[in-house]
Formats: C-alpha cells, sequence, structure tokens
C-alpha cells in the first residue's frame, strides 16, 4: 500500500518536473502574442497578430536566422561525412593509432565549448585568417564531428559482417558494397548523427562567439538584443522552429511505429 | 590494399581533429606563456606569470564558478534522479512519451530558453508581477540578478543531461534482480539502496559528466540572468578575448579553467571506483 501511494507521488513529481522544463516555451510563445508599448516585452499588454505579420521586419534578425541556417547545413554536410568516415573505420577495424584516435574523440566531446571557441580563436588570430562564415563552419564541423562518430560507430558495431562478404561473393565492388550494403545498414546511426549535428549547429552561443568576427548568428543577435530588449519577432521565430522541429519528431515518430507493426 | 582502408577512412577526420584541435589547444598553451599584446606582438618567454597573475586576479570567479556549478549538478541530482527512475521502472509503454516531453525544451534554442526563464523571473513579469498586484509578495522582492537565478537557471538548462543517462542505466536493470531481492527478505529501502543504487552508478557518473562540465563553464546563464555580481569564468574568458584582446591571460585562465576541471573528472572517477574514465565516458 506504501508502495503505491510512492509511486502515485513519483508521477505527480515526474510531471511537475516536464511542466517546469516546458514553462519557459509557454512564456516565449505567450510574449509572441504580447501587444507591447514599451521596450521591454515582460509585462502582458494584450493579444496581437502584428509580429506574426511583420516577422521579417527586423533585417538583422532575419540574416542572423539565414547565416544561422546555412552554418548549420554546411556542417552538418562536412561534420556527417567526416564522422561517419572515421564511424566505419573505429567501429570495423582494428588499426595502429587506434587508441589514440578514441582518445581524440573523447577530447572533442569533453573539451569545455569555452576553450575550444578560445584555443581555435587563438589559432586564427596567429595563422590571421579573418573570422567569418567559414571559421563558423570550422568550429562547428569540429564539435558535431565526434558525436556523429559515436552514433555511426554504435551501430557499425552491431552490422553483421557477413552480409558485406556476401555481397563481394556476388561480385560486387568495394564501391558498390559500400553504396548497396554498408551504407543501407548503417543509415539510422548517420541519420542521428546528422540530426544532433545540425541541432547542436544551430543552437551553438559559445564556440561561435570566440570566432564568428563580425558576422551575426541567431543565437549571437539575440544574446546582443537582450540589453536593448528582445523584439517580440524572436519569439515568433522561436515558437516557429519549435513547432516545425516537433512536428518532425512526431511525424518520424509516427512512421516509425507505423513501420514495426506493419 | 585493404590493410590500408581504416586508415583512409579515419585520415579525413584525423586532419580535422589534428589542425582545429590539437594544434589550437597547444597553440593556446604556447600563448599562455607570452608576454606582449596585440599591437606590439607576443613574445615567447616561457614565464608562468600570466597564470599567478590570472588566478591572483580571477580566483573570486574561478572558485564562484566551481560552487555554482558544483551546487547546480547536486541539484540536478536531486531532482532528476526520481524522474529517471520512475520513467524507467514505473511509466510503462507510455515511458517514450515521457522522454519526448523531457526533450521538449531542447526544440528551443539554448539562449532563448535562457531569455524566457528570465521573462518568468523578472521584477514585473507575469508570475512575480502578479503575486507583487496580489500583495503576496513585497514590492522590492526580486530574484533576476541573484545567485539563486543563475544557478537556478543552470540546473534549468541542463537538468535533461542528467536524467537521461540515469535513465538509460536504469532501464538497463534486469527486473528479476530487483525480484530476487524482494525474495530474500529486503525491504524496498534496502533493494533500493543496495540493488538499484549500485547499478545505476554509471549512469549518475555519466550524467555528473555531463552537467557539471558545461554547466561551470557556461557564460551565458550568468551574463542573462545574473547582473553584475555573479560573474562567471565564463565571462571573464570571454572579456578577456574579445573585449581587452589579452591573450595571453585568457589563454591562461582558459587553461587553468580545464585544468581544474580535468582533475575535478579523474579525482571524481576513482571516488567512484571507475578505473577508466575513458571507458566509463564511451558507455
Amino acid at each position: 500500500m506504501r508502495g503505491k501511494l510512492g509511486d502515485r507521488a513519483l508521477y505527480v513529481y515526474t510531471w511537475l518536473i516536464i511542466l517546469w522544463l516546458a514553462s519557459p516555451i509557454a512564456v516565449m510563445i505567450l510574449f509572441g502574442f504580447n501587444d507591447k508599448q514599451s521596450k521591454s516585452n515582460t509585462s502582458w499588454q494584450g493579444f496581437t497578430f502584428k509580429w506574426y505579420q511583420q516577422l521579417f521586419a527586423i533585417d538583422g534578425l532575419t540574416d542572423a536566422l539565414v547565416n544561422s541556417l546555412i552554418i548549420a547545413v554546411v556542417s552538418t554536410i562536412l561534420a556527417t561525412v567526416l564522422g561517419t568516415l572515421l564511424g566505419l573505420a573505429v567501429g570495423r577495424y582494428r588499426f595502429r593509432g587506434k587508441g589514440v584516435t578514441d582518445f581524440l574523440i573523447f577530447a572533442a566531446i569533453s573539451t569545455p565549448e569555452l576553450v575550444m571557441g578560445a584555443s581555435l580563436l587563438s589559432l586564427f588570430v596567429s595563422a590571421n585568417a579573418p573570422r567569418g562564415h567559414i571559421t563558423i563552419i570550422i568550429a562547428h564541423t569540429l564539435f558535431s564531428l565526434a558525436f556523429v562518430v559515436v552514433t555511426v560507430r554504435a551501430r557499425v558495431v552491431g552490422l553483421d559482417p557477413s552480409l558485406e562478404e556476401a555481397a563481394r561473393d556476388l561480385g560486387a565492388g568495394t564501391f558498390t558494397t559500400f553504396r548497396l550494403v554498408t551504407l543501407p545498414s548503417i543509415m539510422p546511426g548517420v541519420a542521428a548523427g546528422a540530426m544532433l549535428a545540425f541541432a547542436l549547429s544551430i543552437d551553438d552561443y559559445v564556440v561561435t562567439s570566440f570566432v564568428n568576427g563580425s558576422e551575426q548568428t541567431f543565437p549571437l543577435w539575440i544574446v546582443g538584443a537582450v540589453k536593448v530588449g528582445i523584439p517580440p519577432q524572436v519569439n515568433v521565430m522561436g515558437t516557429l522552429i519549435f513547432g516545425i522541429g516537433v512536428l518532425l519528431a512526431v511525424a518520424n515518430a509516427i512512421s516509425a511505429r507505423r513501420k514495426t507493426t506493419h | 590494399m585493404r590493410r590500408w582502408t581504416p586508415y583512409w577512412l579515419a585520415l579525413p577526420a584525423w586532419l580535422w581533429l589534428a589542425i582545429f584541435l590539437v594544434v589550437p589547444i597547444a597553440a593556446m598553451a604556447s600563448v599562455s606563456l607570452t608576454t606582449g599584446n596585440l599591437i606590439d606582438g607576443f613574445t615567447q618567454t616561457f614565464s608562468v606569470s600570466n597564470y599567478t597573475d590570472a588566478i591572483a586576479k580571477y580566483s573570486t570567479q574561478l572558485v564562484r564558478s566551481l560552487v555554482y556549478g558544483g551546487v547546480a549538478t547536486v541539484i540536478m541530482l536531486v531532482l532528476g534522479y526520481p524522474v529517471a527512475y520512475w520513467i524507467a521502472f514505473k511509466a510503462g509503454h507510455r515511458k517514450s512519451m515521457f522522454l519526448f516531453l523531457l526533450l521538449l525544451p531542447f526544440f528551443v534554442s539554448f539562449v532563448l530558453r535562457t531569455i524566457s526563464w528570465g521573462f518568468l523571473l523578472a521584477d514585473d513579469g507575469i508570475l512575480f508581477g502578479t503575486l507583487k498586484g496580489w500583495g503576496v509578495l513585497p514590492q522590492d522582492f526580486h530574484v533576476l540578478a541573484t545567485t539563486v537565478a543563475v544557478i537556478g537557471g543552470l540546473v534549468y538548462n541542463f537538468l535533461p543531461f542528467m536524467i537521461l543517462p540515469i535513465y538509460v542505466a536504469l532501464e538497463r536493470v534486469d527486473p528479476r534482480v530487483i525480484e530476487a531481492s524482494y525474495d530474500l527478505y529486503a525491504s524496498r529501502l534496502s533493494t533500493f539502496r543496495r540493488v538499484v543504487l549500485p547499478l545505476s552508478l554509471p549512469g549518475v557518473f555519466a550524467g555528473v559528466l555531463m552537467t557539471f562540465v558545461p554547466a561551470t563553464a557556461d557564460p551565458i546563464n550568468a551574463q542573462v540572468l545574473g547582473g553584475t555580481s555573479n560573474t562567471m569564468i565564463g565571462n571573464i574568458v570571454q572579456t578577456e578575448y574579445l573585449v581587452n584582446n589579452d591573450y595571453p591571460t585568457a589563454s591562461a585562465i582558459s587553461f587553468t579553467l580545464m585544468a581544474v576541471l580535468l582533475i575535478g573528472i579523474f579525482i571524481y572517477a576513482r571516488a567512484l571506483g571507475t578505473e577508466n574514465v575513458l571507458e566509463a565516458a564511451a558507455r
């Protein structure tokens, strides 16, 4: 009887934590509809759709969002290609330098973002490299890469090598085997890694703040605007990104469930 | 020919990691031992004065960051463990729904989440403003720009990273082990203490690692929620690098921070009896 009561308490507690974690999201969505009059957007002043109509009215913000998207796409592609290849190497083969490679992957994941950003800036300064799009893409590829390696490796390790042998026995060359057998079977790992890379890139503030030069990204622009007051368009963009993300995730979960039940 | 395959596969990523991770950290180590400034250039002096100066100047912020990060991590562990426990053992077929709900905040940018959290805590915001209007709270009550707001923000932002690894570890616990414990007349409490908790320790280890390091080095929560009296080491590194352009000092602080965190991780790993940190982190 006491056990049942404890379970109920834990159930209520779990919901409270979930609601707490979600409450700032509710605030973000709500204040995208706030008909604010003054600079600050912290107190509720009435309902309006006008920020949705004027979504792209702030040039700097729109440019920052577009920059973020371009950087996320390019760095995701780079990190996914490099990470998948390395994931295959460490998941499949035993070779000299594997220990060092594992350590490098661990280091790339566990180095504090602050140190990563600061050290990259040191490199770019001493190489006299101008900071901008390219340096941001380099940095984002760096911190995403290791996460792709980890997700791909997990998939490669569980792979049955006899499948590839069979393909080769049937006369497929190295590239054909890779394209028709290996790649499709590690695809879920590659896709998960790519999604993680995209999410990490579009959300990053700390590393980017060191290597951006005068280039703005969505998170950087928002932090820069804190002192002068966040325009409601930021809330609207956040709401739209949130909505699209949740829709995609739910659609993905439903289609995965369909596949397993049919 | 096939003998070389792993090297060809690894080469591009190796180069990337070597050029953009290893070389920069080495470069930073070397810069931290120079003197000079951006205009006159830096000269290698191999003097550790940057370190002693930086530590003397910023020891308050360094200690404050470690304390904030540590306190936030402990709170996350206490708040997060019961959630992970309930989802792993009691949620049944709704497990994935609850995990999805926990991950919901990640669909909103980290920066924006922190700012929204600031909205909630604002003096005239919908929470405190309303309570003040009702006369429940005194007019001069405020949370924003205090230690509570910063630690609260850290806990809020990193809590899912504590819950998930613990959940993964608990989820792997074989229910028959728990049944066996009950069959041997262990109470609920001693079953938890002597069976479930030890089996979940790898998850706790991973969770603490994934929250303590980013929370200690985080500049955003202090910047957005902390006001002027809660500056953390992350803010110092940013200012020294980006505003003052004092690269030697900034490098020395970054290195000190990394060293302190690494030493902390190793002591912690030892205390927990995990022989190999790499292995524990890889799980």
